[in-house]
């Protein structure tokens, strides 16, 4: 008898069970067999995510932009490392066809690497240094929002996810996912390759499970500072606007083209320091 | 350490003050009284000085003030507070000013530049006060200051104030556009203070910048804290380039703002300034008759 | 030394004498040689003479001033003085269906308009500010209670900068965001404080009309009158009809204009709890939003600093603007080794500050804008004091009419305290001291805002790095309160969202494409 293997959450650099016990099953693509057992997150797993992704921050925000680009790169070259498990994911779970699967791991390469690429480069882009009427240096910069969530609820796209959390990381955020259900198996090789990547513990945690049950945790968390939310369903948009009033968290719709500029900015905010300038 | 952009904001603030009608004349008043009148040229003469002192005494005849006051008895225009003078003119001013209770200053230390052995020094200082002198306006060792030999700074004002102990207050000259920025300003400052001035004074008019409203804010300050923690009221005296009624008002504010009235005394503050007086005097006479009065109005002296 | 029996007799005869003789004899004894000068600013109170304030103020809408539908009016007072100044219409929903009708219309061809064209009106709306400044200021101090200087030397000069600034800007969009093109938004519904009414008006106009949208602003209740001066001076440039439209109410005026659905973006100053309610209410919507809302800004002083300077620092961060100031640096955070040197040095300062009539050019504080804000930094004043710390306010005297609050602090007061979390808007600072800089940062990060902050330091490295670390949209590094209209300004976490000011400002009232 074949034994199904049991497919763990990624919060803080490990790869604990649900606390909550609770598991599902993915099947092989049209059909009743269990290709694995996946953690059924819970809120408080969702709660240690955030908290791990909380702790992250400073360390990660702290790198120099260079390092969080090559870091970016290595995930990218991780990613090619593991490209036979990300295409038997696919492959098994979603029904892709070897070629889809393949395209489908390159576009999530392409996305890592196009971030690697923003990561010391978005500052000079969207930086400024204003010309006040005055004795005084006043420049802005480009920082990170702080802990983002992130509630995939599109159809499986690798080349989206990875452009969600290679933008949401490359300016130092730090990001606590909940995988899109379709594809909740793609967080073993994923989890795999954050792990393995010289990526600070913590600072992309991801979770399986029900979209359902955890939106509203992710909505009212207040050490969330900004939530994403890669969905089309208007109930659960509205319903995560009104709960984001709690903290005043910056709620990000949906976007496509995340491979862009446009998408890296929905999760900065910009610093205006001033400094008089004189003998 | 001083914010230059900080110190200039704060300067103009006082500049925004707007001081009128009674304030302004009893202001106007105060700067007469608080004026060093002062002739500090190579051309000095006997006369020069004497004429100098008979303005500081009067600065406008009393008759020009009483026909505005339909012969009630009206307070006359202050004199001066002091003339200043270089030491060989000391006598000339004694005996011009006798019976009067205005100062008589003198620059000494090898004035303006201080470029002189320590002993000549020491022998212009007590040449002016065995001539009467009773304020002695010194000049620091900007050369020992620049070079950072701050203790050459501070031993030739620790002796020169052993001399005038007693006999004449002290006032040290900064020469604060020679010694670079408001926190070098602030040191020098300091050193004189410890060292024994009874007040410090900007520059000694022979360059510019000379007074400036930042420098002596900056010099305030120190005032200030230097009453703090000792208890003992330093005077403050800016001169050179002040010449306006209205900037004159300006350092009031000032002073008024940064130590407070008791230093609203020419005990306390002085201006150091030859042109000045007549610009405060046309403004008094227009503040009391309503028209403008021109130039001609006030004498040259 | 002051005016004896005799000089009141002197002054009495002197009636007669020519000139300004008439009241000169008080001086007399005033100047005695070697007593020191009491030197009491006489009253400099700027003349009212150049405004007119109409008695009855209707809504402007479509470029004209029309009556309301509502047919109600509510009074605004001058709070130095608690005289009614004028009525002022009260829109409600129909007016506000109007006002945003209006502008649906003129958008068609504002945003069409070339931006050359668009550019040249906001020039001239700057133009005009500056040219009928003095009224402006003096209008404005009038109706809000801020002193003559600030209305005259701020609120009004950035003001207009702030149209000239955002004039420059309507050709020259394609530069926005590189490689990509934009487009207007629509229509934009702007709520407005009462604590800067002109200057607020004009930072959320200039850069709605140069990026081609049009717009619905609510001014608020109790300093409607320079957002309509600004509404004639509007007329006065030939803005095209409706571009701009105003409608002046209280909460439900707002209210109306935030759920109107043919509204596509609003932009909102205020507070905190006010913004969180048209968050909500805008949940579900297409609309976009930009909030500006409360602070509860750190101010840090760290032992090397520039200390006399820092104390102006921290004079003008708290008490500018009587305290009405969203990122006003009301939590001092002194390091211990300096900190009785500096609360002393504070104290002194404080009881330099001159407090009263607005109109008084000498006037450092003015009057606390409505009895309902006095009413409310009193009761926190209340709380303050049951919770501790040494309170002080200077020995000042407050004109006996008016709304006033002198300017106070509490020192030794714990991050926990009311007064160190609640934003009180208005003139009281906390104090509290740090020992080391990693302890300054999180106690200055030890807040739900993140608006602005304020570091003092010679240190150069320690400036950028504590900089770098405190997390809050504005730092000001020696220095506090500038604002220019070249320099983005917005907050962090809840203190809102979207920047004001600057290119950064512009993507708040564009589409990027």
């Amino acid at each position: 008898m074949k034994i199904a293997k049991t497919i763990k959450l990624f919060i803080g650099g490990e790869f604990p069970r649900t606390e909550s016990g609770r598991s599902f099953a993915v099947t092989v693509f049209n059909t009743n067999n269990v290709y694995a057992n996946l953690c059924q997150a819970s809120r408080k797993d969702l709660k240690n995510a955030v908290s791990a992704a909380k702790a992250a921050l400073g360390g990660w925000g702290g790198k120099t932009a260079y390092n969080r680009s090559q870091i970016l790169y290595r995930m990218a070259e991780m990613m090619e490392g593991k490209r036979a498990e990300f295409v038997d994911v696919l492959m098994k779970t979603l029904g892709y066809f070897n070629e889809d699967a393949q395209k489908s791991v390159d576009q999530g390469i392409e996305s890592l690497v196009y971030f690697s690429g923003f990561a010391d480069k978005y500052q000079q882009v969207m930086g400024s240094v204003n010309p006040v009427a005055g004795p005084h240096h006043s420049f802005t910069t480009a920082e990170p929002v702080g802990v983002v969530g992130l509630i995939y609820d599109l159809k499986f796209n690798l080349g989206d996810l990875c452009a969600q959390i290679g933008s949401v990381i490359c300016s130092g955020n730090t990001l606590v996912a909940l995988m899109p259900f379709e594809g909740s198996a793609v967080i073993a090789p994923l989890s795999e390759v954050l792990a393995t990547s010289d990526l600070p513990k913590g600072v992309v945690n991801l979770l399986t499970g029900s979209r359902d049950e955890l939106y509203k945790v992710f909505g009212s968390h207040m050490e969330i500072h900004s939530l994403k939310y890669q969905g089309q369903d208007q109930k659960i948009s509205s319903d995560l606007q009104v709960l984001a009033t709690g903290n005043l968290k910056r709620f990000v719709g949906n976007k496509s083209d995340s491979v862009s500029l446009e998408q890296l900015l929905q999760f900065i905010e910009y610093k205006t320091v001033w400094h008089p300038i004189g003998l | 350490m001083i914010d230059q952009v900080g110190i200039h904001e704060r300067a103009e603030f006082f500049a925004k003050r707007s001081i009128k009608k009674q304030s302004k004349l009893g202001a106007l008043y105060t700067c007469v009284s608080m004026c060093d009148l002062t002739t500090l040229e190579g051309s000095d003469t006997v006369g020069k000085v004497q004429q100098l002192c008979q303005k500081a005494i009067r600065p406008a005849p009393p008759t020009m003030l009483s026909q505005y006051f339909n012969g009630n008895k009206i307070e006359p225009l202050p004199s001066v507070a002091a003339v200043c003078v270089y030491p060989t003119m000391v006598p000339v001013a004694v005996k011009a000013l006798k019976g009067t209770d205005i100062k008589i200053a003198s620059v000494a230390t090898a004035f303006p530049s201080g470029q002189a052995p320590f002993e000549i020094k020491s022998q212009d200082t007590k040449f002016a006060i065995n001539h009467g002198a009773n304020e002695i306006d010194m000049v620091i060792n900007r050369g020992a200051f620049l070079s950072g030999k701050y203790s050459v700074v501070f031993d030739e004002i620790k002796e020169i104030s052993k001399i005038c102990a007693g006999k004449a207050h002290l006032k040290v000259i900064l020469e604060t556009g020679e010694i670079g920025s408001y926190d070098k300003i602030r040191l020098a400052s300091e050193i004189a203070m410890e060292a024994g001035a009874d007040f410090i004074k900007t520059s000694t008019g022979k360059m510019q910048p000379a007074a400036t409203v930042p420098v002596t804010l900056v010099m305030l300050q120190a005032i200030s804290d230097f009453y703090d923690k000792t208890g003992k009221k330093i005077g403050m005296k800016p001169a050179g380039g002040i010449r306006s009624a209205k900037e004159a008002i300006q350092y009031l504010v000032m002073v008024n703002e940064t130590l407070g009235e008791q230093w609203l005394s020419s005990e306390l503050f002085r201006f150091g300034a030859s042109s000045l007086l007549n610009d405060l005097l046309r403004q008094i006479f227009k503040e009391i008759s309503g028209s403008y009065y021109y130039e001609k109005s006030f004498s040259l002296d | 030394m002051q005016a004896g029996t005799q000089n009141k007799k002197l002054k009495t005869s002197s009636k007669n004498v020519a000139g300004r003789g008439v009241e000169s004899t008080s001086y007399q004894n005033r100047f005695v040689k070697g007593i020191p000068f009491k030197f009491d600013y006489e009253a400099s109170v700027e003349s009212t003479e150049v405004v007119k304030i109409k008695s009855q103020n209707e809504l402007f809408i479509g470029g004209k001033f029309v009556k309301p539908q509502s047919g109600k009016y509510f009074k605004t007072l001058n709070p130095a003085t608690e005289n009614v100044l004028a009525e002022v219409a009260e829109a409600n929903s129909t007016d506000v269906d109007l006002a945003v009708l209006a502008a649906r219309k003129a958008f068609a061809t504002w945003s069409k308009l070339s931006g050359h064209e668009r550019g040249r009106y906001l020039f001239k709306i700057a133009r005009i500010i500056q040219e009928r400044a003095r009224e402006v200021a003096i209008l404005e101090s009038l109706d809000n209670g801020k002193p003559i200087k600030e209305t005259r030397d701020v609120d009004t000069p950035l003001a207009a900068a702030h149209f000239f600034y955002h004039a420059g800007w309507a050709d020259k969009l394609e530069y926005v965001v590189p490689g990509r093109s934009v487009a207007p938004l629509g229509v934009v519904g702007q709520i407005i404080p009462w604590n800067f009414p002109l200057l607020m008006a004009a930072w959320k106009i200039a850069p709605a009309l140069a990026c081609g949208n049009t717009v619905v602003l609510k001014p608020a209740e109790t300093t409607p009158l320079t957002a309509l001066l600004l509404a004639e001076i509007i007329q006065q440039a030939e803005l095209p009809e409706g571009v701009v439209n105003i409608v002046t109410g209280a909460g439900e005026t707002g209210a109306n204009l935030v759920d109107h659905p043919d509204v596509n973006k609003i932009a909102f100053t205020g507070s905190t709890d006010i913004g969180r309610r048209i968050q909500k209410a805008i949940a579900g919507t297409q609309k976009r939003l930009t909030l500006e809302l409360g602070g509860k800004s750190a101010h840090i002083i760290f032992e090397d600093a520039a200390i006399d300077q820092a104390i102006e620092g921290v004079i003008n961060g708290i008490y500018f603007n009587q305290g009405h100031v969203c990122c006003a640096g009301s939590r001092l955070l002194l390091e211990e080794s300096i900190s009785e040197l500096f609360v002393k040095k504070l104290k002194k300062r404080m009881q330099k500050i001159r407090i009263g009539n607005p109109l008084d050019k000498n006037t450092d504080i003015g009057a606390i804008n409505s009895a309902g804000e006095l009413q409310k930094i009193q009761n926190l004043v209340g709380v303050g004091k049951t919770e501790g710390g040494e309170f002080f306010e200077p020995n000042l005297t407050l004109p006996s009419k008016g709304y006033f609050h002198k300017p106070c602090f509490f020192n030794g007061v714990s991050s926990a305290a009311t007064l160190s979390r609640v934003e009180v808007f208005g003139p009281v600072l906390t104090i509290a001291t740090f020992r080391t800089p990693e302890e300054a940062v999180l106690k200055a990060n030890d807040t739900p805002y993140g608006l602005a902050a304020g570091l003092w330091s010679e240190k150069g490295s320690k400036i950028h790095k504590v900089a770098s670390r405190l997390r809050a949209g504005v730092i000001w590094a020696n220095t506090y309160n500038k604002f220019d209209p070249t320099s983005p300004f917005g907050g962090y976490y809840e203190s809102g969202f979207g920047r004001e000011g600057g290119r950064h400002g512009l993507l708040g009232y564009l589409e990027v494409k």
